[in-house]
């Protein structure tokens, strides 16, 4: 029997009674294509949008808070929560603020680089073949959902083989990469990047790029002014499709971003559609990196963690024959490493925009203080005025095209 | 003798601390005459208290009271297009104080540079929305975590945590499970206080084991119906199947050959 408790029913969608002729609904925060738990209170006049405001926060975890009782090990999984469409990019970005402050960037071996540049363009394609699929199951195009899922389901599965897990995947560690690609790996990854290549260009650009209805729900839709994206704190796509050739990865490269060759698509239409275009278009070149790092890889000595034994434990056969290293392991394991005292910020280019780690260590194996920058908060933000003037269909659309996940904006 | 640990930190620390060693501080540049960083420097004049380059950062320390003149100049004489953060770091454990960062990019040359600063516990900061329509949502989120008020911001309240909660969870105060008040917000805004007792608080706890609830545990050798209570604490007798033990004394090929 249901305990009668204070939560009164009301009409919580709707509230008609006021004085201006404007209507205010509530959108969500459990509605399908909020992409997790939004919240919008939209005033409405007639059916344009007069004043939208997104509430968030019904899946705040105090991930930030968690960090400040973690040692820098603990939290590696952690942030496999946040964007949960492409763990892999948090883990990176942890583990790259983390390598910046301990000073070990340019320790960490050849072929963790390479391994952990494919990871993070695989995840690059996941997270927006995700985004594709959804945005068009938002936009009412049922069948891109159903095509784009099959070639994300191929990609899970690599990460799967290589890391095991398909979703929370911390294939990262702070140093390198735990493991040594599996064998065969490499042709099922070159086997994939044709078919996403294939795929994208014929079943989804297909379906979509020339589309009347998709160009007539997308064209002028949510228009970004290159003033406005810059001032908001956009990034990523968002800042591209807005004109502004900026991608972390060329600007301040990291990993081997410097070495590979790859172009930065920008769109100066400032719209869904142009998103979308930028989307599709860095789907092939993250394919093209990932090709390009197949023969690097093979030219790589097998050592995957760096050497640094006063924060990285030693490899297992050290562990296993020399008592120091494992001494320090036993410290490392139980205690933690204590990093330098100091501020880092460490900036990368993460499938939804820049995605930094702010880490403030006292010299504790506990961060003193970490604060997540993620982009999908600031492209929250952004929605108060993107929405506004346009019409309630096309809130939707609007959501989809900011490709926000909620793991990341609450954290 | 025991080493003083701040009452005021309730967050996790380390259990063993070695006596003699002294962390090393991360590497800090002066900066560098005829850089980009330097024309900021110069730019900024005496605004800046102190400005070092730490990991390809320049770090810029202000006065309080100058964020809004500082950051004002940094985006529109040195091209700091983007206000890519802002937060805040308590110490008010240690200090009495917070440190209050904003990272700005500048897209053009791509560099990055950090303005800090320090207030007071209770004092207020200039809010840079006419500058940056993305402080936002970081200045409410800085309220809505330290509890720092921000002036003249034009939607200032909460923004992770619902708007009646007690308290500011990223305080060190604050510990890491919640606080009372915490444990109390369900109960009392669904049921009321009175029910306070009947439904006790929140339970944070998440390998908290109740004996006595049948519902969700169940106790080997004691079992009851679901959600029965215990009338008396005699042992049910229980049949276990006998196929589920493996008797490893039995002879089997494999044990012979390998004997």
């Amino acid at each position: 029997m249901q305990v009668k408790n204070r939560l009164r029913p009301f009409f919580e969608n709707l509230n008609f009674e006021r004085d201006d002729n404007t209507m205010v609904i509530n959108f969500g925060p459990q509605h399908p294509s909020a992409h997790g738990q939004l919240r919008l209170i939209l005033e409405l006049d007639g059916e344009q949008v007069v004043k939208a405001h997104p509430d968030i926060g019904y899946l705040h975890r105090g991930i930030e808070k968690m960090a400040e009782n973690m040692i820098y090990n603990e939290f590696l999984p952690t942030t496999d929560r946040l964007d949960y469409i492409a763990s892999t990019a948090n883990n990176y970005a942890y583990a790259l603020a983390v390598e910046r402050l301990l000073g070990i960037e340019e320790k960490v071996p050849r072929r963790a680089k390479v391994i952990r540049t494919m990871l993070l363009e695989i995840n690059r394609v996941i997270s927006h073949l995700f985004f594709i699929a959804t945005h068009a199951l938002d936009v009412g195009a049922m069948s891109v959902f159903l095509y784009a899922f099959r070639e994300r389901e191929f990609g899970m599965d690599l990460m799967e083989e290589y890391c095991g897990a398909r979703l929370t995947h911390s294939a990262v560690r702070i140093g390198g990469v735990p493991l040594d690609l599996p064998e065969g790996w490499l042709e099922n990854l070159a086997a994939w990047c044709d078919k996403v290549d294939y795929e994208t260009k014929h079943t989804y650009e297909a379906l979509l790029t020339e589309n009347r209805i998709w160009r007539m729900r997308l064209e002028d839709v949510g228009v970004l002014s290159k003033e406005d994206a810059l001032s908001w704190g956009a990034t990523g796509v968002m800042l591209r499709g807005s004109g502004v050739a900026y991608d972390i990865r060329k600007e301040e490269p990291y990993e081997l971003y410097d070495e590979l060759d790859f172009d930065i698509p920008v769109s100066d239409r400032c719209d869904s559609y142009g998103r979308y275009r930028l989307y599709m278009e860095e789907i092939y070149q993250s394919t093209r990196i990932l090709r390009q790092l197949i023969p690097m890889y093979k030219e790589t000595e097998p050592q995957l963690m760096a050497d640094a034994p006063r924060y990285i434990s030693q490899p297992k056969e050290r562990i296993m024959t020399e008592n120091y290293a494992l001494m320090q392991h036993f410290v490392l394991v139980t205690q933690g490493m204590r990093p330098p005292k100091g501020e880092v910020y460490a900036p990368t280019e993460s499938p939804k925009g820049e995605l930094g780690f702010y880490i403030k260590s006292e010299g504790e194996p506990y961060a003193y203080r970490l604060k997540c920058r993620a982009p999908s908060f600031f492209h929250t933000g952004l929605l108060q005025e993107l929405l506004v003037g346009s019409y309630l269909a096309d809130v939707v659309t609007i959501i989809g095209s900011t490709n926000i996940v909620f793991g990341e904006v609450d954290r | 003798m025991r080493p003083y640990r701040p009452k005021k930190n309730v967050q996790k620390r380390a259990y063993y601390n070695d006596r003699f060693w002294v962390a090393p501080p991360v590497p800090r540049e002066a900066v560098e005459e005829g850089t980009h960083f330097a024309e900021v420097v110069a730019t900024l004049g005496d605004l800046c208290k102190e400005a070092y380059v730490s990991l390809g950062t320049l770090v810029v320390h202000i006065d309080a009271n100058e964020n809004f003149e500082t950051i004002k100049r940094l985006k529109e004489q040195c091209g700091y297009g983007m206000c890519s953060e802002q937060s805040a770091v308590d110490y008010l454990a240690t200090d009495g104080e917070f440190e209050l960062f904003w990272q700005l990019l500048n897209l053009d040359e791509a560099k990055r540079v950090r303005v800090t600063t320090r207030i007071k516990e209770g004092e207020a900061i200039e809010s840079i929305y006419p500058l940056f329509k993305s402080a936002d949502f970081a200045e409410r989120e800085m309220y809505d975590m330290f509890g720092i008020v921000v002036n003249n911001h034009p939607r200032f309240k909460r923004i992770l945590m619902p708007e009646d909660w007690v308290g500011h969870p990223l305080l060190k105060t604050y510990p890491l499970h919640g606080d009372e008040a915490a444990s109390w917000y369900e109960v009392d805004k669904i049921f009321g206080k009175e029910y306070r007792d009947i439904i006790g608080p929140e339970n944070r706890d998440p390998a908290k084991i109740d004996r006595y609830d049948t519902k969700r545990f169940s106790r080997i050798g004691y079992e009851v119906p679901f959600g029965a209570e215990y009338t008396d604490e005699e042992a049910t007798p229980v049949e276990y199947s006998e196929t589920l033990f493996v008797n490893y004394n039995k002879e089997s090929k494999e044990l012979s050959e390998r004997k």
